[in-house]
């Protein structure tokens, strides 16, 4: 038996909100089966958990600790990998449950986890949250944490919790307390008006970006999710933007004398890679955020777009249509060594690099139908995770096990609406993601500082 | 009778200016039947009148609205494809006559793509359609300096339903008058 006691800081963005997570006590039995969902093979039967309402004395508590609980349950079930046990089957009270679980009570109800949790409004106006992992089976703890903050900040605090259970089930690091930037559409598909708009990767905390006045398409996060590269028609002249998120200032990245556009941030986020066209040839380039000094990689009559970094920053993949049709190709960073690496059939496109570096997740179109899908980054192992007469724009979770796309299904007047949607690794478990209007070309953020 | 003249050619009038919004008017093909030059309807009180030229159907020459209906605004592609079919080269040799005709019209050339790509791709392919387009006008005779290009991708189709006819009529290149 050991005792493992660790102290995590989180620091949210607001300058003078520090939140404080303090990991409680952690123990673990070398005596009992590790709880854990292996999340790399096939479908998964998802892991029954109990969560009651996190308990709260007071008013504003109790209703902040009725919320916490809902989120923290929502995100969980979401991730297709917990059953949330119906709360009507409790036996043993909420109130009592400070104390200590009662494990026959919770193993009766074939619980396999329990997340006890409590709010409260501290004199100073500080929100505490606590909560326990509990293993019902060993009746053990596996994960404690303690936060201090804004009470405003509960989403959060709901969001971090979530991320901590994921983590100690799953072994993987929790995608939770992420936003998503995405192109909201909205009017007939003939003049369609596109806003980039921002939310939290549950929907919550929606707001649009920009106004729509300009066609805008392709946003990409920064890796501190500070910073959006993206395409604006600003004055009819399709040029790749940077947008601030905090500030709401957008600045053109440089001034090319064709059009800039398929941009993305290099992981260190000091480059930004995109296509130019130029004489009605595309090819690819990396600006120097810096020194705004432009590089070329690809100079070849071909077109050449959708680059993306490996996550060590020293390989870029790509599409091109060099060889006839449009297929996937991987390059050094300097643009050497240009290798094909798809050979299915059909048309490769948009080829993303997975964070964790194991995939690159892409569009194919084959048969009058598109794909979401995955290969390895020497081309081997191709899966596809998901299908429709349209779907395109696959982006990365953080821990590289969930893809975000958007699909429009066939249009009849007015044109295709396309949604956006959330798939596992695994092909399983393809959920919608709500949004107020239609949306496309979602981009997941990095992990939250 | 001599009402019912005067009547025709302002319907016919009428119709050509109903058809002069540029992109979503469908394919606008010449459709100028000259229906006579419209002389302004009888006006022949005032000492000096404003005289501009009438281009056949009766718009203004280098106007939009004369490119649309006289000459065509706008070539198709095929299927991926940026090459010019025989109709797109005979419609572009029109619009390089109808430039040299009004020395003082510069253009925009809109390359456009069908829904059935992938965005980013469909960018550059939309494009590639513009410049080939632009190249076309330039060898006959066009100065470069009258002509920018700009590419729309899949974003603005001009029929949004998901079927080969719309998706034939999307694929293509629209010059505007700037």
């Amino acid at each position: 038996m050991r005792n493992i006691k660790r102290v995590t800081r989180y620091r949210i963005s607001l300058p003078l909100v520090a939140l404080s997570a303090l990991f409680l006590l952690s123990i673990a039995s070398p005596t009992h089966a590790e709880l854990k969902v292996d999340i790399t093979s096939g479908k998964i039967e998802p892991l029954p958990i109990a969560l009651p309402d996190f308990f709260g004395n007071g008013a504003q508590a109790h209703t902040l600790g009725r919320d916490i609980a809902a989120v923290v349950s929502a995100n969980l079930e979401r991730s297709g990998l917990f059953r949330l046990i119906d709360r009507k089957a409790f036996i043993q009270a909420r109130s009592s449950l400070r104390i200590r679980p009662k494990f026959p009570s919770w193993r009766q109800i074939n619980a396999q986890a329990l997340v006890v949790g409590s709010t409260e409004v501290r004199p100073n106006g500080q929100l505490r949250v606590e909560f326990r992992l509990w293993d019902v089976f060993a009746g053990q703890q596996l994960v404690g944490l303690r936060t201090d903050t804004e009470p405003q900040n509960w989403r959060r605090v709901a969001h971090i919790i979530a991320d901590a259970i994921y983590k100690r089930i799953t072994g993987e690091q929790g995608y939770f307390d992420t936003r998503v930037v995405y192109v909201a559409e909205s009017g007939p598909a003939e003049k369609r008006v596109k806003r980039l708009a921002i939310m939290d990767q549950d929907g919550a905390n929606h707001r649009y970006l920009t106004s729509g006045a300009e066609l805008v398409l392709t946003p990409r996060f920064s890796p501190t999710a500070q910073e959006i590269t993206y395409l604006e028609y600003r004055g009819g002249r399709p040029r790749v933007y940077i947008f601030n998120i905090d500030t709401g200032q957008r600045e053109a990245l440089g001034d090319f004398p064709g059009m800039t556009f398929a941009p993305r941030f290099s992981p260190s986020g000091k480059r930004v890679i995109m296509s130019m066209a130029q004489d009605g040839n595309s090819d690819i380039f990396v600006m120097d955020l810096p020194t705004r000094r432009v590089s070329r990689l690809t100079s070849h009559p071909s077109i050449d777009t959708s680059p993306s970094f490996s996550p060590d920053g020293r390989r870029v993949v790509f599409n091109s249509d060099r060889g006839g049709r449009q297929q996937i190709y991987v390059m050094d960073s300097d643009g050497g060594n240009p290798k094909r690496i798809s050979f299915g059939n059909g048309r490769y496109a948009t080829p993303v690099w997975s964070p964790r570096g194991d995939l690159i997740a892409f569009t194919k179109i084959t048969q009058g139908e598109f794909f979401i899908g995955v290969m390895r980054p020497n081309g081997g192992g191709e899966r596809l995770l998901a299908k429709g007469f349209l779907v395109e724009g696959p982006t990365w979770s953080p821990n590289g096990r969930v893809l975000m796309f958007f699909r429009q299904a066939r249009a009849g007047a007015g044109g295709g609406k396309p949604k956006l949607y959330s798939v596992d690794l695994t092909g399983f478990n393809e959920r919608e993601i709500r949004t107020p209007t239609a949306g496309s070309d979602p981009a997941w953020s990095p992990p939250k500082r | 009778m001599h009402w019912k003249i005067l009547v025709t050619v302002i319907a016919g009038l009428a119709l050509g200016a109903c058809e002069t919004t540029s992109d979503n008017a469908g394919s606008a093909q010449g459709g100028g039947s000259a229906t006579g030059q419209g002389s302004s309807s009888g006006g022949s009180g005032s000492s000096s009148p404003q005289v501009s030229s009438l281009a056949p159907g009766g718009v203004p020459a280098g106007s939009q609205e004369d490119l649309v209906t006289n000459i065509g605004d706008r070539v198709f592609f095929g299927l991926d494809s940026v090459s010019l079919s025989a109709e797109a080269r005979a419609t572009l040799e029109k619009q390089a006559e109808w430039l040299r005709r009004n020395q003082g019209v510069t253009i925009t050339i809109a390359g456009h793509a069908d829904e059935r790509g992938t965005r980013e791709y469909n960018l550059a392919l939309g494009d590639r359609r513009a410049t080939a387009v632009r190249d076309y006008l330039v060898a006959l005779g066009l100065d470069q300096n009258r002509v920018k290009t700009v590419s729309y991708g899949k974003e603005r189709p001009v029929d949004a339903r998901s079927a080969e006819d719309a998706w034939s009529k999307n694929r293509r290149s629209v010059t505007t008058v700037n």
